[in-house]
């Protein structure tokens, strides 16, 4: 049976419902799901430098799988984030902000996170409120912490949140690549230049990411 | 394992917490006569914490740190407490149990972790409160230590349930009066460390954490003896300065008043024969490794 729950930008509320337990379901290889409706992975790729290239605050937030040279996979994929963060920052216009904020670890870091500078999953919120980002991607974050994270996100902010997954990919995402290559992060850093100049980006003041 | 195989990638280095990038710098993981000398010289592995100022529980935590042998290759078990505060800023695996079920989970830890890795050392070192240790998890504390499992458990003697307001734990002093024990306490208090030589600990301490020297020969002697013998118990006395009324600049008077000959955290000291020979082969490799290097930075400067 089809689900008739989309995977919105929130604030949803306090506790939103996991995507899964409203009939969200996983793409298959070679798909992606946009707001929880699978799609092709080209028109993700589409969706998601479009939504980057509207976004006040465009934000990568590079997880530990890429963040610590665990082997030449890692180091590779953290050069193609490192690339699409310098296509994403010549591709934004004046007023909007690009920003790469990494989450190096898991650890429930109270109270000493610091928003600025990194994202805890347990409470990222934190930095989306601080930056006032709205729209970011989560890339070599391990599965569980994504998800936790995401749900905070959808619960308590209007960030539109995008996973480049190297697993499955993630329902709680607004949309979802999944088996994440260093080709697929290359393959968005071109959409992204491709795109520029063709999409009119939000400037006014971003929606105030608060929960209300 | 060592450090060299946890480096940050290169292209992402500049964006990473100046934290992590002093871990990776200038940590001493790997390093093998690590010790609490390299505090202020090198990247400590516990990172700001929420402890009261003046805590002798944030100084105990970074003599700790600073003296475990194998830290890239430890993990460490938490219990509630005061020390659950601590553990998220510490630079080393560590695991946090339920309230009393330290010593259970380390078992299991520690079993698991011989079956995965059995050509490498890999510590399990319980670090957990009085009221864990003794109290709501002397069950499971006991038990560990009848099963002769291999790992070190160091209990922080507070003598009281110090963040919950001060309620009377089995280690509080005979008489003592406590926020939330008004009464006093009626009987001694528990002896845990000869309890622990009586259980099948190798090597049993009770001090204070007033001389960081101390307490990085008895942690290193601990951790080495549990590896490669049996289990190791350590008994540290850290006050809560709150609970006891002292104000922050008295947490170490405290202690130094403490551990004078008659009084209950003197040092005391058991190590069985098993222990002790490997100590002394230990010392013995140490002396011989010391006076190698000793003679080949004489060659150097010759």
């Amino acid at each position: 049976m089809i689900s008739k729950y989309r995977v919105l930008p929130g604030p949803e509320h306090f506790l939103p419902p996991a995507a899964a337990r409203m009939g969200i379901q996983l793409p298959n290889p070679g798909e992606a799901h946009i707001n929880g409706v699978i799609a092709p992975e080209e028109k993700a790729y589409e969706e998601a430098a479009r939504q980057f290239l509207m976004a006040k605050v465009p934000t990568i937030f590079p997880g530990p799988l890429v963040l610590w040279a665990w082997n030449e996979k890692a180091a590779k994929k953290a050069t193609a984030i490192r690339h699409l963060y310098n296509i994403l920052k010549e591709c934004v216009q004046p007023g909007q902000k690009a920003m790469l904020i990494p989450m190096p670890d898991y650890r429930p870091k109270y109270p000493k996170i610091n928003p600025e500078v990194e994202i805890n999953p347990n409470h990222p919120n934190l930095t989306i409120w601080h930056n006032k980002i709205d729209c970011c991607m989560f890339v070599g974050v391990h599965c569980h912490q994504a998800n936790l994270s995401l749900k905070i996100i959808r619960g308590g902010t209007s960030c539109y949140t995008i996973a480049m997954c190297a697993q499955a990919g993630h329902e709680d995402a607004m949309l979802s690549f999944r088996d994440a290559s260093v080709e697929k992060i290359m393959r968005l850093a071109d959409t992204i230049k491709r795109l520029k100049g063709t999409v009119q980006p939000r400037l006014e003041t971003a929606k105030s990411s608060a929960s209300s | 394992m060592s450090k060299e195989r946890i480096q940050i990638s290169e292209d992402l280095y500049d964006i990473m917490p100046s934290d992590y990038q002093d871990l990776v710098k200038s940590a001493t993981y790997g390093k093998e006569d690590r010790g609490w000398k390299d505090i202020g010289s090198s990247k400590e592995l516990i990172e700001q914490h929420s402890l009261c100022a003046g805590c002798p529980e944030s100084m105990a935590f970074r003599y700790i740190l600073a003296s475990l042998p194998n830290p890239e290759d430890t993990v460490m078990v938490g219990s509630t407490g005061c020390t659950s505060l601590v553990f998220p800023m510490v630079a080393v695996h560590n695991i946090h149990s339920l309230f009393g079920n330290q010593n259970a989970i380390a078992s299991g830890l520690k079993r698991a972790l011989s079956v995965r890795f059995p050509g490498r050392v890999k510590d399990v070192v319980v670090l957990a409160g009085d009221g864990a240790t003794v109290d709501i998890g002397l069950d499971m504390t006991l038990q560990a230590w009848f099963r002769q499992e291999k790992f070190t458990t160091i209990c922080f003697d507070n003598e009281l349930y110090a963040n919950t307001g001060g309620q009377e734990s089995g280690l509080m002093q005979k008489g003592f009066v406590a926020k939330m024990a008004p009464v006093g306490k009626l009987f001694d208090k528990v002896r845990l460390p000869e309890i622990a030589r009586e259980s099948g600990c190798h090597y049993v301490v009770n001090c204070t954490v007033s001389k960081p020297s101390l307490v990085e020969k008895v942690i290193r002697n601990a951790v080495h003896v549990a590896r490669e013998i049996g289990p190791t118990y350590l008994q540290l006395y850290t006050p809560c300065i709150l609970e006891i009324g002292k104000n922050s600049m008295e947490g170490l008077q405290e202690m130094r008043d403490s551990e004078k000959p008659t009084e209950r955290f003197a040092y005391k000291e058991y190590v069985s024969e098993p222990a002790k020979q490997l100590l002394a082969e230990l010392a013995a490799k140490d002396k011989e490794r010391k006076a190698a290097a000793k003679q080949l930075a004489s060659q150097a400067s010759a």
